[in-house]
């Protein structure tokens, strides 16, 4: 699947649990499902900035693909980047810098997310971009 | 699990509850009725409050103690009515020993850099506790390394109380200033500061108390404490925010320098010399926040209109009804458990990370604190990363109680 359509299937995943204590279920539900970091990786360096609960997230490039794996000591936060993992692993830099991520606006979690955890989410984005831009790059360069 | 505290009588906490219209919110997702358990963050406005701000700007609203005018003088009448009200309230000896602040902050900020500038020398040291607030923590840290001194700190045990022993050798030291908290943020531990006052001063030491979390729950008496210098906020005692309170002993402030300068603290102003003006208003450079004042003084009306003796029974009664309450919630863990506790609970819910649990709540309509409460060295000591914290107030009821008590069990289910 794309990214577009990954993100279009969670969005209607969520369509089916009208009641918000029920999305959130489904996050932490989704967060059991986010492969996990080796804990090798959980470095400091790997270690995303600007949440209230720690996000470690850790890139490898394979067959001109990026793969992640990621955890978080918080179950909510750990069902976000499960979902971001979901649409963005296996696709090319060159996918990920052009991405247009719009399914937490559509499942209206960026309403319903304390400022903090949208942050954190946001930060998460943005460094994901910044891995793949930084392979692009590279590929450029060589 | 309901029943009714009816301290309040002839008063009933209906009728208190009506005062604050912001308890009718409904929160957005699925329409549950707000239950406010932040209190110890910032507390909610009564009525009288919001309609002294509002008569302040329609009918007296002029700059202070400058102006020749009608207006002018109004409101410099009900500015120093509000200083009076504030001295009253902790009863203090001089009208001139309270000086209007930004809050509890800006107030501490005051003490730590006059008195650093006055006072610590290289190899002088300060002394704090190991459960303040960073408001009382920084500051003085920035004079210490400012002026060449040491910041010293009593320790805590497990429960969340003071080592007193530690503190009777620390005393000892070179210790310029004792800053002390009354009331823990974090673990609510009310300190035995009155003991510890007594002791500062057999070693001639002044004491700072932060009464941020107190002011509002107990009877807070500056006189009989004999503390040197109390700060708190307005925001956190049902007035507006932007305001708070710096108490000193007259001699104290007398002996401090100014903090800042400008209009207002001078006497006279020429290029080469300014002579600064006399108490409070040394320490009240610039336009005041007058409406402010005005309605901190309506705010603190309306505590002594209940009475604060009956606000800590109240208080009390409800804390240990919620004690109680929640011990009944599968996997909660109680972080401080000091004898003396007062507003707030500070829990964890089994491994649970504090900021699940926080926003699971806030998803059945309940607004608690999550994460450290500005007290990362208190979270370190105890090895958590932070923690989920309820804090109660006077319109607080044991319904608010019981709807935590629910939907922690059902974010407790969800969590698994």
């Amino acid at each position: 699947m794309t990214i577009k359509e990954e993100q279009d299937a969670i969005i209607e995943e969520f369509s089916l649990y009208p009641d918000w204590m029920e999305k959130y279920e489904y996050i932490i539900q989704l967060g059991k499902e986010l492969p996990l970091i080796d804990p090798s990786f959980k470095t400091d360096d790997n270690l995303i900035r600007g949440c209230q609960s720690k996000v470690w997230l850790h890139t490898g490039l394979r067959d001109g693909r990026l793969w992640f794996t990621a955890d978080s000591d918080a179950l909510i936060t750990k069902g976000l980047v499960s979902m971001v993992v979901r649409i963005m692993t296996g696709h090319t830099p060159q996918e990920i810098v052009s991405s247009e991520v719009y399914f937490i606006d559509a499942i209206g979690l960026s309403s319903h997310l304390s400022q903090t955890r949208s942050n954190g989410l946001l930060a998460m984005l943005k460094q994901i971009k910044a891995y793949a831009l930084a392979y692009v790059v590279k590929s450029q360069a060589s | 699990m309901s029943h009714t505290l009816n301290i309040y009588e002839p008063l009933s906490i209906e009728a208190i509850r009506a005062e604050f219209p912001i308890l009718q919110t409904k929160v957005l997702y699925g329409g549950h009725p707000l239950v406010y358990l932040d209190n110890a963050a910032t507390t909610q406005k009564p009525t009288v409050v919001l309609e002294a701000l509002d008569e302040y700007y329609k009918t007296i609203n002029a700059n202070v103690h400058r102006g020749v005018h009608y207006l002018s003088q109004r409101a410099t009448d009900a500015f120093e009515e509000a200083r009076r009200k504030v001295a009253s309230f902790i009863n203090a000896r001089y009208d001139y020993e309270i000086i209007f602040t930004r809050g509890t902050t800006n107030g501490i900020n005051t003490v730590s850099s006059t008195f650093g500038r006055a006072f610590l020398r290289p190899g002088d040291e300060v002394l704090i506790s190991a459960m303040e607030h960073h408001s009382n923590i920084v500051p003085w840290q920035m004079a210490c390394e400012y002026y060449g001194a040491t910041l010293k700190v009593i320790p805590m045990n497990e429960r969340g109380e003071l080592d007193q022993a530690a503190f009777a050798t620390l005393i000892r030291g070179r210790v310029k200033i004792l800053a002390l908290t009354y009331v823990s943020n974090s673990l609510g531990t009310v300190n035995p500061i009155r003991d510890m006052i007594r002791t500062a001063h057999t070693y001639g030491v002044p004491v700072l108390i932060d009464a941020a979390q107190a002011v509002q729950h107990m009877p807070v008496d500056v006189q009989d404490l004999d503390c040197d210098f109390l700060v708190f906020s307005s925001h956190k005692i049902y007035g507006p925010t932007g305001i708070g309170v710096l108490y000193g002993k007259e001699e104290w402030l007398n002996k401090l320098p100014p903090h800042e300068g400008g209009g207002e603290m001078i006497k006279t102003v020429t290029f080469g010399k300014t002579t600064y003006n006399d108490l409070p208003f040394k320490f009240e450079a610039g336009t005041p926040d007058m409406s402010g004042a005005i309605g901190l003084k309506a705010a603190l009306d309306y505590v002594d209109s209940i009475g604060i003796d009956r606000i800590q029974l109240a208080e009390e009664a409800l804390m240990s009804y919620a004690l109680d309450a929640l011990s009944t919630v599968p996997g909660i863990r109680f972080i401080g458990e000091a004898e003396h506790r007062s507003g707030v609970i500070s829990f964890l819910l089994a491994e649970h990370h504090p900021f699940d649990v926080g926003e699971l709540l806030d998803k059945q309509g309940i607004a608690v604190r999550t994460g450290h409460h500005c007290c990362q060295p208190v979270m370190d000591f105890l090895d958590i990363a932070g923690t989920v914290r309820a804090s109660f107030s006077i319109y607080n009821t044991p319904s608010d109680v019981d709807s935590l008590v629910t939907a922690l069990q059902k974010a407790g289910r969800i969590l698994g």
